[in-house]
């Protein structure tokens, strides 16, 4: 009896070992290997964290955050800026809804009367791919960079924000949503092109109603998503909340920046809660 | 509406090269209102030949004429314009699990309606009376504004046909209408159709599992076996021998033994998604 197999009655074996083992180790280390160079590329070194002397700057750093600033008047500004931030979040969603919306319609094939006998024809096809070229344009530049153009363009404040949002999640939404029509139950679409509907008849009537809930919860998120980088922007005088936090954090009042934080988490939060609430009543 | 298929030969949309024809050399002949059902085995080619019939699978060979016309000749929307006077319905009702009967009954119309009366019908349904006429001749009347996924398997099955009595067709190509029904419900269903058919002056072509039913409410019956018509025979001449003939080997369905499952046409598969969003 070796220290690995269990010898039974009848010479049948019971294995006490996993043979997948040596396999799992090598991928491991494997892995390993290939990191390491990339640990060196980015100087990945976490242990000065720890260093007494960076330990304590850190700690005055977070101990400028206490405590918060809640006097009246700036509060109240808060406010202001936050609704300044979701007024900004909203219009570049609607706006980019504006653009996604044609070109998911145009881009999907699941609306296309050719596709349903056989291969799509040839100018339908190119139709398609070329909007789904767009899209990749529109969402592969990052917001922030469209933010920097529109600056310049229509200076300083909440405008440039929202062509900015709009531009880039336009791109985003599209693509997404043309997406999630291809990807959900197609039959009742298909019958009603069948028997002779129109394209956008049958988007309404069997589309539609198969993935409204899908892309309305999708759309919520994003909005939740625009909100956040709408901060984002306001760093490079996009106006709202991220302009203010922006001014705090040079001005290296800690009290205010926890205060305008802990707006946000609240902000994300509600749009977590109506996303799931739409989710609910469109299920 | 009448139609001419002549030595159509046609292949399964997602067939691999070198596969058996799903039809193959079929001729056929219908006057406008007139109604056939057709029968055969699972696998005959019944559901291939409606496809070709709808204008949903171009024969890759013959001519098919539909009021002398070669539907694969004209132009994709005047090809469009054509299917809106054909009803397909397809053996799984293509109902969204989300949407109220009334909607989904009423979609039947759409060929008929501007995209701007469509849409108009979605916030308020353009012919409630409509729908529910069509629903009350299947005994689903009281189902009018619940959602389709409330509803059973028959219950659906039923609303997929009662859309064809508010279609603006003048072609129904109906596709296994009882696989999901009892006994009963299945005659009722049967009697409905033929009588709506003739009502409205409709060409009726449907595919059954149910040979006693095809028997029952058709006076032309179309056998096929392996892609191509057995036989195309007044119901009086058909005889057992035939019958036993048709579904040699296939006996258990004769008997109607084997409940009809779905038989789709293998579509091929959806791509996959990249959920990274």
């Amino acid at each position: 009896m070796t220290s690995t197999q269990l010898h039974l009655r009848g010479g049948s074996t019971i294995p006490t070992r996993d043979p997948a083992w040596l396999g799992r180790l090598f991928w491991i280390s494997l892995g390993l290997v290939v990191l390491w160079p990339l640990g060196v590329a980015t100087e990945f070194k976490p242990w000065v964290l720890l260093e007494p002397q960076n330990l304590k700057i850190s700690g005055q750093f977070l101990a400028g955050f206490w405590p918060l600033v809640v006097d009246g008047s700036f509060l109240q500004m808060v406010a202001r800026e936050t609704w300044r931030t979701v007024a900004i979040a909203t219009a570049g969603v609607t706006l980019g809804l504006l653009l996604a919306i044609p070109l998911a319609l145009l881009s999907t094939r699941v609306l296309s009367i050719s596709a349903l006998s056989g291969r799509m024809a040839r100018w339908p096809f190119w139709l398609r791919q070329c909007t789904r070229w767009i899209l990749i344009i529109l969402r592969s530049v990052p917001e922030l960079v469209w933010a920097l153009v529109f600056v310049r363009v229509v200076g300083l404040g909440p405008t440039a924000g929202v062509l900015a949002i709009a531009l880039t999640y336009g791109g985003m939404l599209g693509k997404v949503y043309g997406e999630i029509l291809e990807s959900g139950e197609t039959h009742a679409t298909e019958t009603l092109l069948r028997n002779g509907s129109g394209r956008l008849q049958a988007f309404f009537y069997g589309l539609l109603p198969t993935n409204g809930a899908e892309l309305t919860s999708y759309t919520v998120y994003r909005w939740e998503c625009a909100i956040r980088s709408s901060v984002v922007l306001g760093f490079v005088g996009a106006g709202g909340l991220g302009q203010q936090l922006d001014n705090s954090m040079k001005m290296f009042n800690g009290g205010e920046v926890s205060t305008m934080l802990l707006v946000f988490v609240g902000l994300v939060a509600l749009a977590d809660k109506v996303s799931s609430w739409l989710r609910r009543s469109l299920g | 509406m009448n139609l001419q298929l002549e030595g159509v030969v046609a292949y399964h949309p997602a067939a691999r090269a070198g596969a058996a024809a799903a039809l193959n050399g079929i001729n056929l002949h219908l006057e406008a209102s007139e109604q056939v059902a057709v029968i055969g085995p699972s696998g005959a080619g019944k559901t291939s030949l409606l496809q070709v019939l709808a204008c949903a699978l171009p024969p890759s060979g013959g001519t098919y004429r539909l009021n002398g016309v070669m539907p694969w000749q004209l132009t994709r929307s005047e090809l469009q314009r054509l299917r809106g006077q054909l009803f397909l319905a397809p053996q799984v009702p293509p109902l969204p699990p989300r949407q109220r009967v009334v909607t989904a009954v009423l979609a039947a119309r759409l060929p008929a309606m501007t995209l701007a009366a469509s849409v108009r019908s979605l916030f308020y349904p353009s012919d409630i009376p409509g729908a529910y006429e069509a629903l009350e001749q299947f005994d689903l009347a009281e189902k009018l504004f619940e959602r389709v996924d409330r509803l059973s398997g028959g219950e659906r099955q039923r609303v997929g046909l009662a859309r064809a009595l508010v279609a603006p067709a003048k072609m129904w190509l109906i596709d296994e209408p009882l696989s999901a029904l009892d006994p009963t419900r299945a005659n009722q269903a049967m009697r409905t159709l033929v009588e709506g058919a003739r009502q409205r002056n409709v060409t009726l072509v449907a595919t059954l599992h149910q040979v006693d039913m095809a028997l029952a409410h058709f006076s032309r019956i179309i056998g096929m076996r392996a892609g191509e018509v057995a036989f195309d025979l007044p119901v009086g001449q058909v005889s057992r021998e035939r019958l036993e003939r048709l579904y040699e080997q296939h006996s258990a369905e004769l008997r109607g033994e084997v409940p009809a499952g779905p038989v789709d046409i293998p579509s091929p598969p959806a791509p996959v998604v990249m959920h990274c969003r």
